[in-house]
């Protein structure tokens, strides 16, 4: 019989083993940080010199100088490519090698397993993200606007970029098939979405195309913080991305309590 | 009195393989049982079953009466389970490894059971070494040691003398037999039929999915005097 006392040791079990597993994943791509967090960080700077130095002195969107108006697109390119690439490569990593029997074997439940990849995703994504603001904002004016706004788009881009990672490094049952999904998904929506350029640049067809992507909300609101101006309402953007988020986090539950793919 | 391991029925299919074809079972508590048979008889499938690694298409499972789906929390905490395939995680030294496996079952403090385990697995010196650098039979150990983090009274042991040389094998197994005479509930698989003989109480033989022979390891050699436990094997499974 499970006493009051009994159930309350069995939580803190359950708080125990997920922040360890968050803490794993942490180290995991912290103990590499060269690779995880400054490698992307100097992608970005050199988008950014190159970019810039060619389209400055031609180019304004909403009234902001092209320089300035790249460097939100660069961060949020960043914190979501490297919050799936941190779950993603986790997880078919331990399933290539076999070393995923060592998260499943425990008493871990499917949503603390859910929440402590998915934590980690962000935290790398942002540690990425601040990174890249750090070493960019030197070379343009940026203003700060509406920093919750900058808050609010960065942890829901990293937690649904992280959530996908989960799906695609479950899915995977090779590198190649992880690097496909990452080709042919993750990098036409990132690149596609305007970090590069307003959709009200592009012809109409490719505009009405744009509104489907997820990235395109994200990015356009995540730009809002920082210069109070943007494609769409932030309001509007934001409920789009907690709507994509709370609907890929649903799917990566469900295949987690089924055990797809983990559990043959 | 609760049964160790209850198995019901197990049927399990890879497609069209049937890697079990209606495996039933009980082991109870403080037995040394052993899981024999040859390559593909199903026995690593059984395991993974018990352990939540593979999911039957029918029958049902319980460690300590727990049911190994419904009741999973108590069931993975009461089961220790050494794999066959020799993994690691290149990330972490040997010390890490054992810190983060009890954190994953919930123990936060740990370390003076972590360091009975390496004394005991021969392992205090490597402590600190990287899992990379280890040679094949300290990775075997390290994954006794993962195994036996949160004290599980059911402790399952696939092949874990496979390729650990003479003297741990004899460190091992007097550290499991000690852990044996504690209480602690042991299954063993192993090629190793000397082993088996020496260790197991009771042995079931699997072939093709199903268990073909069960008995206390005494009746199973006095059904056929004079002869060992590998001339039993071979015998049984020419039956
Ligand atoms: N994940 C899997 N997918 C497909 N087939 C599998 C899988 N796991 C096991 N099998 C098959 O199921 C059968 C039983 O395999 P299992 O690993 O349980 O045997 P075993 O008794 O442990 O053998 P060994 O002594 O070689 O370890 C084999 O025919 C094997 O090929
Ligand atoms: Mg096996």
């Amino acid at each position: 019989m499970s006493g009051p006392g009994q159930r309350a040791s069995a939580w803190e079990a359950q708080l125990t083993g997920f922040l360890t597993l968050f803490y794993k994943e942490f180290l995991r791509f912290w103990k590499v940080s060269f690779q995880t967090v400054a490698a992307p960080v100097l992608t970005a700077l050199l988008y950014l010199l190159i970019f810039g130095h060619v389209l400055d002195e031609h180019v304004t969107v909403h009234g902001v100088r092209y320089t300035s108006f790249l460097i939100p697109g660069l961060v949020m390119m960043q914190v979501l490519q490297n919050a799936f690439a941190n779950s993603s490569s986790s997880l078919i990593q331990a399933k290539i090698t076999g070393s995923i029997v060592f998260v499943l074997l425990p008493p871990i439940s499917y949503g603390a397993f859910f929440l402590a990849y998915v934590l980690a995703a962000m935290v790398r994504g942002l540690l990425v993200g601040v990174g890249v603001l750090l070493a960019t904002v030197w070379f343009a004016e940026l203003r700060v606007e509406a920093p919750l706004w900058i808050l609010a788009f960065s942890l829901f881009g990293g937690a649904l970029f992280g959530a996908l990672g989960m799906i695609a490094g479950i899915w995977s049952e090779k590198f190649d098939q992880l690097a496909a999904f990452q080709n042919f998904l993750i990098m036409p929506l990132t690149m596609l979405s305007g970090v590069f350029y307003s959709i009200y640049t592009l012809p109409s067809f490719w505009q009405g195309l744009s509104h489907y992507n997820p990235v395109f909300y994200l990015i356009d609101g995540f730009r809002y913080g920082f210069f109070g101006v943007s494609d769409m309402a932030p309001q509007y953007s934001l409920a789009v991305v907690v709507a994509c988020f709370a609907a890929v986090a649903a799917l990566t539950l469900n295949l987690l309590k089924r055990g797809w793919k983990l559990r043959a | 009195m609760v049964a160790a391991v209850s198995i019901v029925d197990v049927v399990k299919h890879f497609g069209a393989l049937q890697a079990l074809a209606g495996v039933s079972l009980e082991i109870a508590e403080g037995e040394f049982f052993g899981l024999l048979g040859p390559n593909g008889a199903g026995k690593t499938t059984l395991i993974s079953s018990l352990a939540g690694l593979v999911r039957p298409d029918s029958g049902m499972l319980k460690v300590l009466g727990h049911d190994v789906v419904r009741d999973f929390r108590e069931a993975r905490r009461s089961l220790g389970v050494v794999p066959q395939e020799l993994v690691f995680d290149p990330f972490f030294n040997v010390r890490e490894t054992l810190r983060i496996q009890s954190g994953y079952f919930g123990i936060r403090k740990n370390d003076d059971w972590i360091d009975e385990i390496l004394e005991n697995l021969d392992l205090t010196g490597k402590a600190d070494v990287n899992m990379r650098r280890l040679s094949g039979g300290m990775k075997r150990r390290v994954l006794v040691a993962q195994a036996l983090v949160h004290k599980p009274p059911v402790i399952v042991l696939d092949e874990p003398t496979a390729g650990v040389d003479v003297e741990l094998r004899q460190g091992l197994w007097q550290f499991i037999r000690r852990l044996n005479g504690e209480g602690h509930t042991i299954i063993l698989t192993t090629h190793y039929l000397e082993e088996a003989e020496a260790l197991c109480n009771r042995i079931a033989l699997m072939k093709q999915g199903r268990v073909v022979a069960l008995d206390t390891t005494a009746n199973l050699m006095a059904a056929h005097p004079g002869a060992s436990l590998e001339e039993v094997f071979v015998r049984t499974l020419q039956q």
